[in-house]
């Protein structure tokens, strides 16, 4: 058994938001339907804002904080357009597989 | 405490993040996504950022995480099918993320100095006071910059949504 | 005392008490909407079909849950207890009373003071919609679907009105606390009128406060906003499917998330537990007339019961002692403290429950374009323009 140290070392919090990049990462590259691909997106941004909330606590300042804000505010944008045109291709297009969206004109 | 509560909520992330990849139906996905979303807005709380952790499930959770449930069931296309060249992908992709994970993880625990460590309430900056001034002080340009960068998106979205393209 | 056995103690105690006024609320609403309408309301079960809510109760659990074919059965159970234990959750944060002292302990009649309580509580409602939305799709019916389509998207939209109407009382306290922003409402301008939020010098918040109540009926899907459960149109909406527990939970949802706007429009707007006019003019002693006055009128009614009514012979004379002894208890120097700040909170609370029902009783239903433009072109504009007349104010006084 394990024992568990007292405080979370900060080392801990980084290698999570790591892991969790992957995971976006793997799910960015392995994944077909666009919303799915955009959605690990999302989460590959939010592994890069755990880092950047730790880095904040590490250094006592509370710039991490504004980072990940206005990480959230583009990824709202983003996710307005992103899905805007998710819609428009669906209904030009009838699928939402990106192989099948490869070639520019109809 | 701090660290049951760390492993606890890491956990739920990570299992979260990998059912996100795995479900074949974008909205085990998406509600997967607000899964971790959650539970990193905890992790936010455990290291001093009440304010991120709120706007963080408001702003992520509460309002992108909807939009995206709204699209697919909007267009309820169902399940994603899965082509036979899927194996071979999958063998290429999964060692590469697998070593970047380790790469980036390796590197952290070394850059890291072994003496940080996080502490619940070691770090109070992280209330809406010390963050409003920060944001309308310091990083007053990009947040205007911000505005006008949603102001686009919004006009970019009502013109996708409008017209036959 | 143990901090956790105290804080063990007042969940009890909530839950208990929030528990049996949702359960009741319901029965409340009927005889509401029935006395709007003409109608004595729910009068079988027990005494003025008090017991009304029991009988429900027992009838939805022993009723057989269905669960339609095809429907994704994760998720299908899943919506209702993410609707039901969302709504209930918002209360843990809301302060029902200042710092009190029951025999001999301090403590904050609330579950939990947190330094940014308004923010929780709008986190917390903005995964409302997560309940209804996934009910609805996974239900896999046309209706259902429709519901739950209709309720993101309404509920997004109204969430701006209400979070920018919410801002204008944090200004003016400067703090996202519910027990600092209460705080803040105390006194009375020229000894008479309260300080509450509504009626602040010089720019009164009437205008949020309405805005918050509109954005507020949407956001709990009640009429003239109902359209996700629009019965004309969609059968029952993104709960078609659901029977039994499912059902019960979406409705006990809906009740917990009315109660939960009320207490935060109080808190915001109508200065919580402070009292309508100054204690030394005599304001304490509301409570214990109204309950006596009360207690006295059925007294009255029942030496001369209506021979038609049997009922009403054993209940007049049972409610009336019970009435006054509530008023009673008001007067006990120990519990005076405690009491006082809770009626007057339960009070606010109370009439803004009624004109939730009242409007049910009163208003149809908008269409669902109306909906959306009202939000949109005149309930957000009126919001900024709040936001900034009061951020200008705030912005000169300091």
């Amino acid at each position: 058994m394990l024992a568990l140290p007292a405080q979370v070392p900060l080392s801990w919090y980084l290698i999570l938001s790591a892991v969790l990049f992957a995971t976006g990462a793997a799910g960015f590259l392995l994944r077909r339907n666009i919303i799915t691909v955009f959605m690990c997106i999302e989460l590959m941004l939010n592994a890069v804002n755990l880092s950047f909330v730790t880095f904040s606590h590490k250094l006592g300042k509370v710039d991490g904080h504004i980072f990940s804000f206005f990480v959230m505010v583009v990824a709202a944008a983003e996710a307005a357009v992103g899905l805007a045109i998710i819609l428009t291709v669906f209904k030009n297009r009838a699928t939402l597989e990106v192989d099948e969206i490869s070639s520019m004109k109809l | 405490m701090d660290a049951i509560l760390f492993l606890i909520f890491a956990a739920i992330a990570l299992g979260c993040a990998i059912n996100v990849v795995l479900q074949s139906h974008p909205i085990s996905s998406a509600l997967s996504l607000v899964g971790v979303m959650v539970a990193l807005a905890v992790l936010y709380l455990l290291l001093g950022g009440p304010f991120i952790a709120a706007v963080q499930v408001i702003v992520y959770a509460g309002a992108i995480m909807v939009l995206f449930t709204f699209t697919i069931m909007l267009l309820n296309t169902g399940a994603e099918s899965r082509p036979r060249r899927q194996a071979l992908h999958t063998a290429i992709a999964l060692p590469l993320v697998f070593s970047l994970a380790g790469l980036i993880s390796y590197l952290a625990a070394r850059q890291a100095d072994s003496s940080s460590v996080v502490t619940f309430g070691g770090f109070t900056r992280g209330d809406p006071h010390t963050f409003g001034i920060a944001l309308f002080t310091t990083y007053l340009l990009p947040f205007e910059v911000t505005s006008i960068l949603i102001l686009i998106a919004i006009v970019g979205a009502v013109v996708l949504a409008k017209k036959e393209i | 005392m143990n901090f956790f056995v105290l804080s063990l103690i007042k969940t009890a105690l909530v839950a208990a008490v929030l528990l049996t006024t949702l359960a009741y609320l319901q029965w409340i609403e009927r005889k509401v909407l029935a006395h709007i309408q003409l109608r004595p309301g729910p009068y079988r079960v027990g005494p003025h079909g008090l017991l009304q809510p029991l009988a429900d109760v027992i009838k939805l659990v022993i009723k057989e849950g269905v669960i339609p074919a095809n429907a994704n059965l994760f998720f299908y159970l899943l919506a209702p207890i993410l609707a039901v234990s969302l709504a209930l959750t918002s209360i843990s944060v809301i302060p029902f009373g200042p710092q009190v002292e029951v025999f001999g302990i301090k403590t904050n009649m609330e579950l939990a003071g947190l330094d940014v309580g308004v923010l929780f509580v709008l986190a917390v409602s903005s995964l409302g919609v997560y309940g209804i939305a996934i009910g609805g799709w996974a239900s896999n019916s046309k209706y259902s679907l429709m519901g739950g389509l209709r309720s993101s998207a309404q509920m997004v939209s109204y969430e701006l009105p209400m979070a920018l109407a919410i801002v204008s009382p944090l200004l003016l306290a400067n703090s996202l606390s519910f027990r600092e922003i209460v705080d803040a409402q105390a006194g009375f301008w020229f000894g008479i009128i309260p300080k509450w939020n509504v009626f602040a010098g010089p720019f009164p918040q009437l205008l949020s406060f309405v805005i918050f109540l509109i954005a507020a009926f949407a956001e709990t899907n009640r009429i003239p906003f109902d359209l996700p459960e629009a019965e004309a149109e969609l059968v029952a909406g993104f709960h078609t499917e659901y029977s039994s527990m499912g059902f019960a939970s979406f409705f006990m949802a809906e009740y917990a998330n009315i109660l939960t706007v009320c207490c935060v429009a109080s808190l915001l707007f109508l200065g919580g537990w402070q009292p309508l006019w100054p204690s030394a003019s005599g304001s304490d002693f509301v409570p214990p007339a109204l309950f006596a006055g009360a207690g006295l009128m059925l007294l009255f009614h029942a030496a001369q019961a209506i021979r038609a009514r049997k009922w009403d012979r054993f209940s007049f004379p049972v409610f009336g002692v019970l009435f006054l002894a509530l008023a009673a208890l008001f007067l006990v120097p120990a519990l005076k403290p405690v009491l006082v700040p809770l009626f007057w909170f339960v009070a606010k609370v109370g009439i803004l429950v009624f004109v939730f029902i009242w409007v049910r009783g009163t208003l149809p239903r908008f269409r669902y374009d109306q909906l959306m433009r009202f939000a949109w072109t005149a309930l957000f504009p009126l919001a900024v323009l709040n936001l900034l007349i009061t951020g200008l104010i705030v912005a000169l006084a300091s």
